[in-house]
């Protein structure tokens, strides 16, 4: 880059610091934010559940002292808020999905009301097969 | 590059964890972490619970379903530590949501195994 063959100038780019609560001053961007912060209680769900799964595979005492632990208040607070933030996800999975991907059938681009509203079909089954199977 | 390689796989199980997390997780934390321990609803007898979690099926599904959504949730998070909260340094963000993903797994497969 230097046509004269001597060393390059130092070159500065000008990089301005973009504040830690930058997504603090719009609604859009704090949703946005909440929506990623859900990743958190993603994972809280999975540890719970498996720790639910081990008292399972414990014996009944276990699973009955499991029961007592998960309705202590700050997990019954833990997970309402979790549950606030997975439905969140749910709802803004949803949305995003026909932006995500095109789907065409018959060469014809399926409209976004299908595949959001297919999508919630798929929830209403999931969730009536996963409550027939745990409490029949 | 593997950065390159391992990316779009990444990418990949992040969309599976989603819509997993997306369908599965309402009901499941509905059912077992409110109205189940907190009486809404009677809780499930064990003997039925433990002939659920035993069969092998409910070992593939949960496995897949758990590992995946850990996934999801290492690499959504990395993100947000990156873009949202501006914490710049890449590559221990990377390794510490990845490496609790693996460690997650790992448990999440002995538990399972455990109670089969």
């Amino acid at each position: 880059m230097t046509p004269s063959g001597g060393t390059p100038t130092d070159l500065r780019l000008y990089r301005p610091r973009i504040s830690t609560w930058w997504w603090t001053r719009k609604r859009s961007y704090f949703v946005f934010v909440m929506r990623e912060l859900s990743s958190i209680f993603v994972a809280w769900f999975v540890a719970y559940l498996v720790l639910f799964l081990y008292a399972v595979g414990q014996d009944a005492a276990a699973y009955r002292r499991f029961l007592d632990w998960a309705s202590s208040p700050w997990v019954t607070a833990l997970n309402v808020v979790g549950l606030a933030f997975v439905l969140l996800h749910t709802v803004t999975w949803f949305n995003l999905t026909p932006q995500a991907m095109a789907v065409r059938v018959m060469g014809q681009k399926v409209p976004a009301f299908h595949i959001v509203a297919g999508q919630y079909t798929g929830l209403v089954v999931v969730s009536a097969f996963v409550f027939w199977l745990v409490t029949r | 590059m593997t950065r390159r390689r391992v990316e779009p796989l990444v990418w990949l199980m992040f969309s599976a964890g989603g819509v997993l997390a997306a369908v599965f997780l309402p009901i499941l934390v509905f059912l077992f972490g409110l109205a189940f321990p907190l009486g809404w609803l009677d809780p499930p007898d064990y003997q039925h619970l433990r002939t659920v979690v035993g069969h092998p099926v409910t070992l593939v599904v949960l496995l897949g379903l758990f590992v995946l959504m850990l996934v999801h949730s290492a690499h959504r998070f990395r993100y947000t530590l990156y873009d949202g909260l501006q914490i710049k340094k890449k590559r221990t963000v990377a390794v510490l949501c990845y490496g609790t993903a693996i460690v997650g797994s790992t448990v999440t497969l002995v538990v399972l195994l455990a109670a089969a």
